[in-house]
């Protein structure tokens, strides 16, 4: 096994893996305390990421973290790997891909043009020697533009995921939640559903209210029921309304199967709704949440630590060309990230990392009432992605998820971040905001001061599931 | 006063509320309001207030001396978790899973047919308002066939801490009641976990679990109770727990979640 060095003063630092350097390069964070792998000083920290500054990039291409024979999600990793489009950065080290990224020289299309010559473990790596403002700096140079029904990932466009969860999926209870994001101009990333019963039934019943809806509204945006992957191929069989095809996934084939998943099923899946040709200005019809910690929680990491791995999931979902990824940020408990400082550094990792390999990444910035956590430090990190150009946020009213039980973003935030840094909608549902005279001329998000808007709205949208 | 002797007659529409049917439908935070792109004053307060019990809740020390008191004369044993603090306890599950050394010699075999743990979990208010009825709900209805160890009360205590303390009590089976996660609406609501053959290493697809148990629509101490001495016999019937256990009284099974 390579040795990994460096000596500081009188002390010499040794890391006996490649992922044992990158885990003892990371950032604080209490998983990678929980799984053993975190740094055992700060020093040592340090020195690790001095080690890893000096490493060529090129070691990623031959040390593989989890090995090819193994793990299919390696195997993807190396089989796709674009080694023309790697040639711009093959000679650097981790350290000087850093400055390059930095630099005036790395502009947006020379970033995408790079990304299929990237490897997970590298933009892990590189993220690791980045403080927060560089992740912020290098990811708003990168726009990854996708369409389904709408548009998205625009330079100027913030999209949001509407979240109207029901803790038993009443329908009418649904449609309620929906009609106020709608009316706080949320929604255009796509109107999705977790089913708090996850079966094939009851996901067919909440699909077909919210095409229903969709269709009499004429939303122009897309609908998703976030069930599992096996349920949307069977609801396709039925010919059920399906959009975009969701699934949870990680970074190890060891983690994926925790899920019910491999990139089989997933490839079967993407096919059958390509197959419906439902998206009318584009194909982009995959839908994937992902997060730190869930391969530690399913004891299928490998001893790597969980940014390295999350980044790993990246490389799953960017073969299928998704519409919509996100992070489930601070969901996972204070286990994996403890507070606030610790959300808001993964959340900005998680998109730069998406980004670099070139995937429209989108964020539900989010904790659970037992994190060290509150939302002002949702604030902050909600701001910070918009700044550096998240495709969208998820958002559920009044920041509280009555399902899952967790705060997210409400809708009101997210005007927040739009109205601070000058972002709109996507361009199609900007047009029916305005239409449905949820706007103003202004471009602003009004409704709820606009009775006309409020009561045509909520009269045409509940009229067939009053409460 | 009748309207014609109105002094000031209404100028302004009367402002109607449309979200107002829409409402009853769903305990989300809906038809909130907005200034600029803001949450009034009222609603941002009210969301801060249940953020701010549920926060209380999780960080809370249970009461044990007054549930003991309320216990007496049953025989109590104290326990804590290898966790230590609540710091600790968050950050580190595995720790809160295994007992600490000064609590194991606490606990003696003994012919047991069921053990009752009662851990603070992730709310310790959850254990001080349901804890005492259901324990004593479970007790009325519990065969006098079926011997029961000491309860035990355990600290910093994640839901797989109930394998040990049944293991070394030697207890056929442990329910272990525990805190759960505070919601935003629900601060205080308590789970049950039963696990057949207690040891270290069993998993969460080895228990049945009754969850939601509290004052507010959740389930009542004594249908969590009458749900529970169900599943036990049903347990000692068949010598299993988990997924294997079919629930006829559609109790939620499974789920291990944050606990």
């Amino acid at each position: 096994m390579p040795q990994f060095h460096t000596t500081l003063g009188s002390t010499r630092y040794t890391f006996a893996s490649l992922g044992e350097l990158l885990a003892r390069a990371s950032p604080h964070r209490s998983g990678d305390q929980l799984a053993g792998v975190a740094a055992s000083s700060a020093e040592q920290r340090v020195a690790a990421r001095y080690a890893l500054a000096d490493l060529p990039l090129k070691t990623f291409l031959s040390d593989a973290l989890i090995p090819y024979e193994t793990d299919e999600v390696t195997r993807l990793i190396v089989d796709t790997h674009d080694l023309r489009a790697f040639q711009p950065v093959a000679h650097l080290t981790v350290g000087a891909f850093r400055d390059w990224l930095l630099s005036d020289a790395a502009t947006g299309p020379v970033l995408a043009a790079l990304a299929p010559g990237l490897t997970p473990e590298m933009v892990a790596a590189v993220s690791k020697l980045m403080r927060n403002q560089d992740l912020i700096a290098v990811a708003r140079k990168i726009r990854v533009e996708v369409a389904f029904r709408n548009s998205l990932g625009q330079a100027g466009v913030l999209a949001s995921r509407l979240q109207p969860n029901h803790p038993v999926d009443d329908l009418a209870g649904i449609v309620a939640a929906t009609l106020d994001g709608l009316l706080m101009g949320a929604g255009d990333a796509v109107i999705g559903v977790n089913p708090a019963t996850d079966n094939v039934p009851n996901t067919l019943r909440l699909l077909d209210v919210l095409e229903d809806l969709r269709v009499r509204l004429d939303i122009p945006t897309q609908t998703c029921v976030l069930t599992h992957v096996t349920n949307t191929l069977e609801i396709i069989r039925r010919g059920g309304p399906v959009d975009l095809v969701f699934q949870s996934i990680a970074g190890t084939e060891a983690a994926n199967r925790g899920f019910g998943v491999n990139l089989a099923v997933l490839t079967e899946a993407r096919e059958a709704a390509l197959s419906l040709k439902r998206g009318t200005i584009g194909t982009n019809v995959m839908y994937f949440e992902t997060g730190q910690g869930s391969a530690l929680s399913a004891d299928a990491h490998h001893g790597l630590d969980q940014q390295t791995v999350e980044a790993r999931a990246y490389a799953v979902a960017r073969h299928f060309k998704p519409l919509l990824i996100n992070t489930v940020v601070g969901f996972i408990g204070p286990e994996y990230l403890y507070n606030g400082k610790e959300i808001i550094r993964a959340g900005l990792e998680d998109h730069v990392c998406g980004k670099l390999l070139g995937l429209p990444m989108g964020v539900d910035v989010c904790y659970t009432n037992h994190a060290e956590a509150d939302q002002d430090d949702m604030d902050t990190l909600a701001m910070l992605l918009g700044v550096a150009g998240a495709t969208f946020l998820i958002g559920v009213p009044g920041a509280d998820d009555t399902m899952l039980n967790y705060q997210s973003l409400s809708f009101h935030d997210i005007l927040a971040v739009r109205t601070a840094l000058g972002l709109q909608p996507a361009p199609e549902f900007a047009r029916w905001l305005a239409g449905q005279g949820v706007s103003d001329t202004e471009g602003r998000v009004r409704a709820l001061t606009n009775s006309g808007a409020m009561e045509r709205l909520i009269g045409s949208g509940a009229s067939r599931h009053d409460a | 006063m009748t309207p014609d002797d109105d002094p000031l007659p209404l100028t302004q529409p009367v402002m109607r509320d449309p979200f107002a049917r829409l409402r009853a439908a769903t305990p989300a935070r809906i038809g909130l309001g907005q200034t600029g792109d803001g949450l009034l004053t009222a609603p941002m307060l009210d969301f801060q207030l249940a953020h701010a019990r549920a926060r209380d809740a999780v960080h809370a020390r249970a009461d044990f001396g007054t549930l003991a008191q309320a216990l007496a004369p049953r025989e109590i044993i104290e326990v804590e978790s290898a966790a230590g603090d609540r710091v600790t306890y968050l950050q580190r599950p595995d720790l809160g899973r295994r007992l600490s050394e000064e609590s194991r010699p606490n606990l003696r075999h003994g012919p047991y047919d069921v053990a009752l743990v009662i851990g603070d979990g992730l709310s310790a208010r959850a254990v001080d308002a349901q804890a005492v009825d259901v324990v004593e709900a479970i007790l009325a209805r519990l065969s006098p066939r079926l011997s029961l160890a000491p309860i035990v009360l355990a600290r910093q205590a994640r839901v797989a801490l109930g394998d040990e303390i049944g293991d070394a009590l030697g207890a056929r089976l442990v329910a272990m009641l525990i805190g759960e996660r505070p919601g935003l609406s629900v601060a205080d609501s308590l789970g049950i976990y039963l696990t057949f053959d207690p040891k270290p290493g069993r998993r969460d697809s080895e228990r049945n679990c009754i969850s939601n148990i509290h004052g507010n629509g959740g389930l009542t101490a004594a249908a969590a109770a009458e749900k529970l001495v169900w599943l036990i016999e049903e347990a000692l019937r068949l010598q299993l727990t988990g997924i294997e256990l079919k629930d006829d009284q559609d109790t939620t099974v499974l789920i291990g979640g944050g606990s």
